[in-house]
């Protein structure tokens, strides 16, 4: 499988996410995923919001992040990487058909794509933000802090409150020992 | 209503492309008054979408909480929760941060966050979800609990049931639309599920929107216009008796909660003539007047007393029992009808979902509840089978979360 960060193209502040040591300590600060700021000031960050941002809660393992990504802006924004204290490893993903005709994950090549004026959603049985290895369990009503690289090297940083949530159990392409439960 | 004035091709085009080729007849008819058209299938003429009651919202934001001064909707769930033992005040916290969220969106007609069903969620029909927090909720924090939540004392008319009893976080879903109702119950209860296990749920009603004239004194399952007198949203004497201040500071803006599951027998009801029916009460089934009076807004001549000699108004009527000399006893009731599937060989299974909010249970409801567990002859027929005491916190900004003062 493709590893994460490959594409990151700037030493930014959000390199720091980087260590995998972070304690994640989810504290439920009050920031809300309306509270999420850009942290650079870079012209991408400057027109990229997200809203409805949530994980879904879970114990160990793997999880995913969800909402809607905004453009504001007059170009493309293409977002190549995300970070997150919450997961030692983090990828973009999308949902497609495979060979078989099952609906399968897979790392999307290229990084999202948020049209100029659009936004794109980011959701359960599409396209969304895979943590590949929990650092701590993510409980219901907790915090994570995720940070996207965008294509400019510019970065968005925001946060999503943990829900708990059944759906979201789409097979993982190459990951036979999941959940097999295809989303629908 | 000016939506009658609306151009009827509009309408009709509207139908036209619902019900094809069966609107071109009411296209004809609608040169004779389409306002009030129906088809032959029965249903209303579509109106404009601006009309429609769905559309409507409460603000779900403020310094109180919502859905106490809101004008009661027509549909209510109420829900009681126990959490779970490990729940401490991080995770109460953590919840009520998820509740919040999700409440403000629903009742604005977004979806919820992880919404399965968000298409459900955009008719608000002036939902409220409104939080109540009991005596085992309030322990699990540092904060001191108000002196008088903890359970009523028992009367002797009592006979609760625990399975409509109690709970430590109390949910009043209530919106003008059941679906709505449904859906937002079945959110925030998916968002509970960490934290707490559903104790009891009681669904009540009242007339649907748009039944009645909006001010009219809701009726119950005897029949009897129920809740004349009460207290008035926005009045110095709400303030003072729902809003006041006499409970810990977390709990300023906020107030208490008094829930009471009052079954009917409505079996035994059928056995009493109308005349009995309304010296029970004290006031006349047909406009809920005083006996003494004409109008439902009369007040009571408790002195007046019959060519024999009797009080127009028993001494054992409802009304006379449930007064108090004291002007600080009173309560602000919104109740709800209820009517369950029966049991048994019954043919009825129904009741009252009596709510009263007043800002000390003790010094206000209790009182009043006495008097008339003493002597109120309306309890031959209603027997109050569950009882809960919450704590309403009070609202929030859009930067916090409900029961933030509490943490």
């Amino acid at each position: 499988m493709n590893t994460a960060f490959t594409t990151k193209t700037k030493t930014l502040p959000t390199l720091l996410l980087l260590a995998v040591t972070t304690l994640f300590a989810a504290t439920g600060c009050a920031a809300s995923s309306e509270s999420a700021t850009p942290t650079a000031s870079a012209s991408a960050a400057d027109s990229i919001t997200i809203e409805d941002a949530w994980v879904k809660a879970a114990d160990d393992g793997m999880s995913a992040a969800f909402g809607t990504l905004e453009n504001s802006g007059d170009t493309d924004i293409t977002v190549v990487s995300a970070e997150s204290p919450a997961s030692t490893m983090i990828e973009l993903h999308e949902t497609v058909e495979n060979d078989a005709g099952e609906m399968v994950m897979q790392a999307k090549k290229g990084g999202f794509v948020i049209p100029a004026g659009g936004s794109l959603e980011l959701a359960p049985g599409a396209n969304h933000i895979m943590l590949m290895g929990l650092t701590a369990p993510l409980v219901a009503g907790d915090d994570a802090t995720f940070t996207l690289t965008l294509s400019d090297g510019s970065s968005y940083e925001f946060t999503a409150p943990a829900k708990d949530y059944t759906g979201a159990n789409e097979t993982y392409e190459g990951d036979m020992d999941m959940d097999s439960d295809t989303a629908n | 209503m000016d939506d009658d004035q609306h151009p009827a091709d509009r309408r009709v085009s509207r139908r036209h492309l619902l019900l094809g080729g069966a609107a071109a007849g009411l296209g004809a008819a609608g040169s004779v008054g389409i306002a009030a058209a129906v088809t032959h299938t029965g249903e209303p003429v579509a109106v404009a979408d601006v009309d429609l009651n769905g559309r409507r919202t409460v603000p779900f934001y403020g310094v109180h909480q919502a859905g106490i001064e809101t004008v009661p909707q027509a549909q209510v769930t109420y829900l009681a929760l126990d959490l779970l033992d490990t729940v401490d005040a991080g995770a109460l916290k953590r919840m009520m941060r998820i509740l919040t969220g999700d409440a403000a969106q629903l009742t604005q007609g977004e979806s919820a966050l992880a919404d399965s069903e968000p298409e459900l969620a955009l008719v608000p029909a002036r939902l409220t979800v409104t939080f109540g927090f009991g005596p085992g909720l309030v322990a699990r924090t540092a904060k001191p609990a108000p002196s008088w939540l903890r359970p009523l004392p028992a009367f002797t008319i009592d006979r609760l049931e625990d399975a409509w009893t109690g709970g430590d976080l109390l949910i009043q879903v209530a919106a003008d639309d059941q679906l709505t109702v449904a859906h937002a119950t079945r959110m925030l209860l998916k968002d509970t599920r960490s934290f707490a296990t559903l104790r009891w749920t009681q669904s009540g009603f009242r007339r649907a929107p748009g039944s009645e004239k909006p001010g009219t004194t809701m009726r119950n399952l005897f029949g009897q216009v129920d809740g004349t007198v009460n207290l008035t949203p926005g009045s110095a004497d709400f303030e003072k008796l729902v809003w006041g201040t006499s409970s810990p500071g977390w709990l300023a803006g906020g107030t208490g909660l008094v829930f009471r599951r009052i079954a009917m027998d409505l079996d035994k009801w059928d056995k009493l003539d109308r005349g009995g029916r309304e010296s029970a009460v004290g006031r006349t089934l047909a406009v809920g007047a005083p006996l003494t009076g004409t109008k439902e807004s009369d007040e009571p001549d408790f002195a007046a007393t019959t060519a024999i000699g009797f009080p127009v108004i028993p001494e054992y009527s409802h009304m006379r029992r449930a007064r108090s000399e004291n002007p600080d006893e009173r309560i602000f009731r919104r109740g709800y009808n209820y009517d369950d599937v029966p049991t048994h060989t019954a043919v009825s299974n129904s009741g009252l979902l009596f709510v009263s909010f007043q800002a000390d249970v003790d010094a206000q409801f209790v009182p009043v509840q006495k008097r008339l567990d003493d002597l109120d002859l309306l309890n031959e027929w209603i027997t109050p089978v569950g009882s809960a005491v919450f704590a309403v916190p009070p609202g929030c900004t859009s930067s916090g979360y409900i029961g933030d003062t509490l943490f």
